[in-house]
């Protein structure tokens, strides 16, 4: 543990008001507010909000109800508290939804699907006290008006610096998410789809049927207004059927399309089966197709599961979990957190010492994500195949697009805010431009994207296109309703974004030209209504919308033709022209705290380590590493030795089966803070642990010695990664071997002949053990007189909190074993510098080195030299085969005295 | 007549000898267990300056690495416990090869080489199962001896054969061999056309008991010990005896279960002053120069000593049934006058031997000028069961093998810890950096 996300400092206010930046000065997320409202946590910024916690919101805009919220994440109600999640969703899903679309462009003859690029939107409610990361996704609905279901995932927080500063990753995270559910979307559509063509097919030959029938019976029925109808009616089937087979074209190409959209993510493997489905359809038995639409409201809209083949949508749901755990914690917590993980990856010498595991953290490092969602993938949707697991990884594009600044570069250090941002806009530029298949939209998508990207970092303008949003999708188009957004609501949006100077400020730039829009966006739209009823009222084309499930293709006409024009007024935004937009970008994350500067420096031994010194600088990105998501893992336990009197085993998480956790070590945080302020020898037993002096935890309690034992597991360096040098509850003598093995072991007190068995081990290797008598409150080791644990073992400690103590504890044993890796990677403490040297020359250095530089004394140094062992058998253990130097067992001959309460 | 065959034993009375938990003496500060062995392990060769061969009742040969603890070699082959194990090397041209030969109770020998773990040689259906085996290197033969004396060339071929029990090798081609009460000297002689011939030429009865002990102290000297507790220093040449010792050990067990044991520095080792005798749970350093024993512990382990040895001049060390190993040191006494105040000795010294002042032993009544002491530097406590041997390896460390089937390599923690060190920076190197 490097840093102590638990502990910030106040803030002073400077007398002199400093000119020049403190290079150590507390950056500013880790800052607190001068004067915090009164009654108020100075840290939680979230006082004013109605949620309590961040969540993760999925809202559909429903083409029968408008914006409504399908579920959280957590699916907990007590999770958003007072919070309107409809109104909320109103917000979200009027901002973009419309960016999609599909329908007959113009020079078409065919329906047209649009793949859509998701779009990115941070939004904030003040009044609310929520911000959201808003990414829009458009699923495809057969049944569903434009063939299209918008849907949005929001990230809700009451801290909008955090989703600023956690935008890339927000966006990384929730583009797998999207991805996945768009391929399960695809599967499930084309599914659909095939299922459709074969209706009409059939309905198509009964017809053609009927039709012969008709003929033989003679030319006199050729003309009749029934074999007219029926006429027409074979002709838009086989219209239908060409547009179907066109959809179910368009959609096996999906693959096929160039993408320039630098954060999405690619769904592997899934759509493979989807061109030989028409073969491998199993039985279906076709269905006539009745000419006659089913009413847009009557019909029963998909779920969002059934829309994603469910398996994709349980993955989906997965992932979003996974995000949400991610960004559990204020953002300092969060910073503070990775920058630990930062600086461990660099330690990884000394890590097994008394950090937890990483983990598979490890692969994220160069870049990649890899998610991998345990989604069965049935290359048929009836038959279940053992399938290959989806494999989400980012594409190429996304490798450089994280990619870390050039260490080599000088200028990449000092550039990188402005490269960082510069690239922040560009992505904000490409991941807009939603339609990459439609060669006839060429200019239009620019202004789109452009239109999309501008909402993301203002949010008046949302706000004002919100307005819009919501006055054109009212159910029923009132011609009489006001062209200009409601001058209260606007007052009220200007008073809600006061906070955002920045907002408001951009919004007023842009003031002349959104009203324009929003009238000419009503117009269109009332225009295109009257088409839609139009379209209605006309037989022929009722005839054909009939067939054609989804009616809406003019609407959806109209609705682009809204965006073009909505988005023609604002140019396209160019990074460096454009100087409204320069600074909202700047909340969004591009420098980590100065403080981190500090730490840059690698431990350079021989050659300069080759990693890069601005490594610091990038946020890593983690996905697995939340200790929290191991917990069901570490929780199990089994431990072959002990004959279990059945108390309560889940005392200790110590033992083998299990990875040690994070949680668990903080819970442990407790017990030992309670042994520290209970025992007043409990610097020597500490010392005892760190000094490599296996501790014997005796006891005739198990749930009393198992608890003990996992305060103390706390203490044992290199503890192994699932605790194996520990041993929670013994219950038969120990030998020899289990004193190499373990360094703490928990030792049942029995009075029976066993007891006298155990006693004599105990006695016989009294010299290499100290025993902690659990029932007496004894303690039997050699005498401790040093100074290094009085910080960490001091009983009389003020410290109240497991979990703090905790972190103080690790910040201790942490600058302990830095000072051990100095020790053992320090050239000449350990060899002669030049040839005359003796070794006791060197020996003489090392013991200046250890009593005059690091100020130990003598049991103080055996700790060092004790960590320093631990670091040196594990650096040459993979060269000597590890077995045979793992199992050296050193011990020293000295005299134990027992220490009382 | 197997030395196996010791029963029962009651356990001591005598108080526990114990020197605390400060041993600044004791280097051994480091300790590795060794597993492989599934009996008790009894014997321990060393092959080389890093090899070491461990063999026992599971009929296993097991070679160790001791600088590293690592398992080299495995050789498997006898079906029952060895009986004797030895290292032979026989120098062919230029390079020396060492090899194992083995004997075990499934009455077969075997050659092998601890580099392949290759089984040479071996020789099944004795007509009973080696109890010794002895290499006359000068010859480049062997000798095995059990219910009978053989003489083996390298090929495994068998030369002569003669019935014995236990031999050592004597000079002028003699081998003397311990039958029962009587030592039986063999003269080893090979004719024109290389064809060996085992006369015996003489036949020692001096012996109250039966012959336990047989070992070379020189070119000029033998020493043989007996189950009642006579040593006896010989004259290789005329086999006349050179000094007589009889030393007497706790009455109530003086027939029965005793053993003595020889320990001599090897003939090639320095300046040989000194054979160590362990009679039941003592110890007595023999000086051959005064032909008396200089320095004694009539208890000095809890149980009786398994094996023995003079690391040099004045240190030695011995392991016992009672699981440890114990490092001495040969001191002179700090005041000839008074020979030690109670608290440093205990009553374990002095004290008992003045309650056996009307037996008829002469050791203690009469003490010697210059009779100097026994001091314990250090024990190694680590088995559970009874050490049965040990094979120090100098710096390099000390091997034992015990009852409780393993082995267990006891280290210098301070050498090996820059040993370790030196590898770090070495590998540091290789690396080039971390």
């Amino acid at each position: 543990m490097i840093g102590s996300p638990d502990v910030v400092a106040f803030t002073k206010e400077d007398e002199y008001g400093q000119t020049t930046p403190d290079p150590w000065a507390l950056p500013e997320e880790f800052s607190v507010p001068l004067h915090p409202l009164v009654d108020s946590n100075p840290w939680a910024k979230t006082s004013y909000a109605k949620f309590t916690k961040d969540f993760i919101l999925i809202s559909e805009f429903s083409e029968q109800v408008g914006p409504q919220p399908l579920l959280t994440i957590p699916d907990e109600p007590k999770v958003c508290g007072t919070f309107d999640l409809n109104y909320f969703s109103l917000r979200i899903m009027s901002v973009d939804y419309q960016a999609s679309f599909v329908g007959h462009p113009p020079g078409s003859g065919y329906p047209r699907l649009s793949f859509v690029e998701d779009s990115r939107v941070v939004l904030g409610d003040s009044k609310e006290g929520a911000f959201a990361y808003v990414h829009h996704l458009t699923l495809y609905d057969l049944e569903a008006r434009g063939f299209v279901r918008p849907f949005c995932m929001a990230y809700v927080s009451a801290d909008e610096r955090k989703i600023m500063l956690q935008f890339r990753e927000l966006s990384l995270r929730f583009s797998q998410a999207s991805e996945c559910l768009k391929a399960g979307n695809r599967r499930a559509f084309a599914k659909e789809l095939q299922r459709k063509l074969r209706d009409l097919e059939y309905t198509h030959s009964v017809l053609q049927r009927e039709e012969g029938l008709q003929r033989e019976a003679g030319p006199q029925c050729m003309y009749s207004a029934h074999a007219v109808e029926k006429a027409n009616e074979l002709a838009n089937v086989e219209k239908s059927i060409y547009e179907h087979r066109d959809l179910l074209r368009q959609i096996c190409s999906y693959h096929h399309r160039p993408r320039r959209d630098p954060h999405a993510v690619t769904c592997q493997k899934l759509d493979e089966g989807e061109d030989e489905g028409g073969k491998r359809r199993p039985s279906y038995t076709p269905q006539l197709i009745k000419a006659k639409s089913p009413k847009c409201f009557d019909k029963r809209l998909k779920t969002l599961a059934e829309l994603c083949d469910n398996t994709f949508y349980e993955a989906t749901v997965e992932l979003l979990k996974e995000t949400e755990r991610s960004f559990r914690g204020d953002l300092c917590y969060l910073h503070t957190r990775r920058l630990d993980k930062a600086l461990r990856r660099k330690q990884r010498m000394t890590n097994f010492l008394f950090e937890e595991d990483l983990g598979d953290d490890d692969e994220d490092e160069g870049g990649t994500l890899r998610p991998f969602c345990a989604v069965n993938h049935a290359v048929d949707n009836f038959t279940l195949l053992s399938p290959p697991p989806i494999v989400l990884g980012p594409e190429p594009l996304e490798l450089d697009a994280l990619e870390p600044p050039d260490p080599l570069d000088p200028a990449s250090g000092t550039s990188h805010t402005q490269e960082s941002e510069l690239g922040l806009v560009e992505s904000h530029l490409e991941s807009s431009p939603s339609d990459q298949t439609l060669e006839t939209q060429g200019s239009s998508e620019e202004t789109k994207g452009s239109f999309s990207s501008d909402k993301s970092g203002t949010g008046l303008a949302v706000r004002q296109q919100n307005v819009a949003c919501m006055k054109s999708d009212a159910p029923d188009p009132d011609p009489d309703s006001d062209l200009t957004p409601d001058p209260d609501h606007n007052i009220d949006l200007e008073r809600e974004s006061s906070s955002e100077e920045i907002e408001t400020t951009a919004g007023e730039d842009e003031g002349d030209g959104t009203p324009v829009s929003l009238l000419e966006v009503v117009s269109e739209l009332e225009a295109s209504r009257e088409d839609e009823c139009d379209g209605l009222t006309n037989g022929a084309c009722e005839m054909q919308s009939d067939l054609l499930v989804p009616l809406d293709t003019a609407c959806c006409m109209a609705q682009e033709g809204f965006l073009y024009e909505a988005s023609a007024p604002e140019a396209v935004p160019r990074p460096g022209q454009s100087s409204h937009l320069q600074p909202c970008q700047t909340p969004v994350v591009n420098q980590e705290p100065q403080a981190l500067l500090h730490l840059q420096d690698d431990y350079t031994v021989g050659s300069p380590s080759s990693q890069s010194p601005a490594a610091g600088l990038e946020l890593p990105v983690e996905l697995l590493g939340d200790a929290d998501s191991r917990t069901s893992v570490g929780d199990g336990f089994d431990c072959t030795m002990s004959a279990s009197t059945g108390s309560d085993r889940a005392a200790s998480p110590l033992g083998y089966g299990g990875v040690v956790t994070l949680r668990q070590r903080k819970k442990a945080g407790q017990g030992a803070l309670r042994f520290v302020r209970q025992y007043p020898f409990a610097m020597q037993a500490l010392w005892c642990l760190l000094s490599g002096r296996t501790l014997v935890v005796l006891g005739a309690d198990e749930g009393m010695v198992r608890r003990l034992v996992a305060a103390l597991a706390l203490f044992v360096p290199g503890p192994g990664k699932c605790g194996e040098k520990v041993q929670a509850w013994l219950s038969c003598p120990f030998t020899l071997t289990d004193l190499q093995r373990w360094k703490l072991i928990g030792l049942q007190r029995v009075a029976s002949p066993v007891g006298s068995s155990m006693l004599y081990s105990l006695s016989r290797y009294s010299r290499y053990i100290s025993i902690l008598d659990a029932d007496q409150k004894t303690l039997r080791c050699p005498s401790y007189r040093g100074q290094l644990l009085a910080k960490i073992a001091d009983h009389r400690t003020y410290i109240r909190r497991g979990s703090t103590f905790f972190l103080h504890l690790q910040s201790t044993l942490c600058h302990l074993a830095a000072k051990a890796f100095l020790f053992t990677f320090t050239h000449h403490l350990h060899l002669p510098v030049s040839s005359t040297e003796g070794p006791k020359v060197v020996e003489g250095r090392r013991l200046c080195f250890l009593q005059e530089q690091l100020g130990l004394g003598e049991e103080d140094s055996q700790i060092l030299l004790y960590l320093s062992q631990l670091i040196t058998q594990q650096y040459l253990q993979p060269a000597t085969g590890g077995r045979a130097s793992a199992t050296c067992f050193s011990f020293n001959y000295t005299t134990s005295v027992l220490y009382k309460i | 007549t197997s030395r196996r065959s010791r029963g029962g034993r009651e356990k001591k009375k005598s108080p526990v000898l114990c020197i605390g938990e400060e041993q600044p003496k004791n280097w051994f500060t480091e300790l590795q267990v060794l597993k492989g062995h599934f009996d008790i392990v009894r014997f321990l060769v060393q092959i080389d300056d890093f090899r070491c061969a461990s063999a026992g009742d599971d009929g296993l040969v097991l070679v160790w690495n001791v600088e590293t603890g690592e398992r080299l070699q495995e050789l498997r082959g006898h079906s029952q416990q060895i009986t004797a194990m030895t290292t032979f090397t026989c120098e062919n041209g230029p390079t020396s090869h060492t090899s194992l030969i083995t004997a075990s109770s499934d009455r077969s020998l075997s050659l092998w080489d601890p580099d392949t773990g290759n089984r040479v040689q071996t020789i099944s259906d004795l007509q009973s199962s080696v109890k010794c085996l002895l290499v006359l290197e000068r010859l480049c033969v062997w000798v095995s001896g059990g219910e009978e004396l053989c003489v083996w060339n390298t090929d495994f071929q068998l030369q002569c054969q003669r019935q014995n029990q236990s031999d050592t090798e004597l000079p002028k081609n003699c081998v003397a061999a311990a039958v029962d009460k009587e030592i039986v000297i063999y003269r080893l002689t090979v004719s024109t056309d290389s064809s060996m011939s085992l006369a015996e030429i003489h036949r020692l009865s001096d012996h109250q008991d039966r012959v336990r002990a047989l070992i070379n102290v020189s070119d000029g000297l033998f020493a043989s010990g007996s189950h009642a507790g006579e040593l006896i220093l010989w004259d290789a040449i005329d086999w006349n005896i050179l000094g007589y010792e009889h030393i007497l050990w706790e009455e109530s067990q003086a027939c029965s279960q005793a053993e003595i044991r020889l320990a001599a520095p090897k003939p090639s080792e320095s300046v040989h002053s000194h054979i160590l005798a362990a009679v039941g749970s003592g110890l007595y350093v023999y000086s051959i120069r005064t032909k008396t024993v200089v320095a004694y512990k009539k208890v000095a382990h809890d149980s009786n000593v398994l094996h023995t040895m003079l690391l040099s001049d004045s240190e030695l060390m011995s392991c016992s049934e009672d699981g440890s190993v114990r490092m001495w040191e040969i001191q002179d006494l700090p005041l000839p006058g008074e020979p030690a105040s109670p608290g440093f000795f205990g009553m374990w010294t002095f004290g008992r031997s003045n309650k056996q002042t009307g037996l008829p032993s002469k050791k203690v009544a009469d003490v010697p000028p210059h009779i100097r002491t026994l001091e314990l530097t250090g024990d190694l406590i680590g088995h559970s069961g009874a050490v049965q041997m040990f094979a120090s390896f100098g710096e390099n460390g000390l091997l034992t093998c015990s009852t409780d089937h393993l082995l267990i390599l006891w280290k210098n923690g301070e050498r090996q810890s820059h040993l370790r060190s030196l590898a770090l920076f070495q590998k540091l190197e290789e690396n080039g950096g971390l």
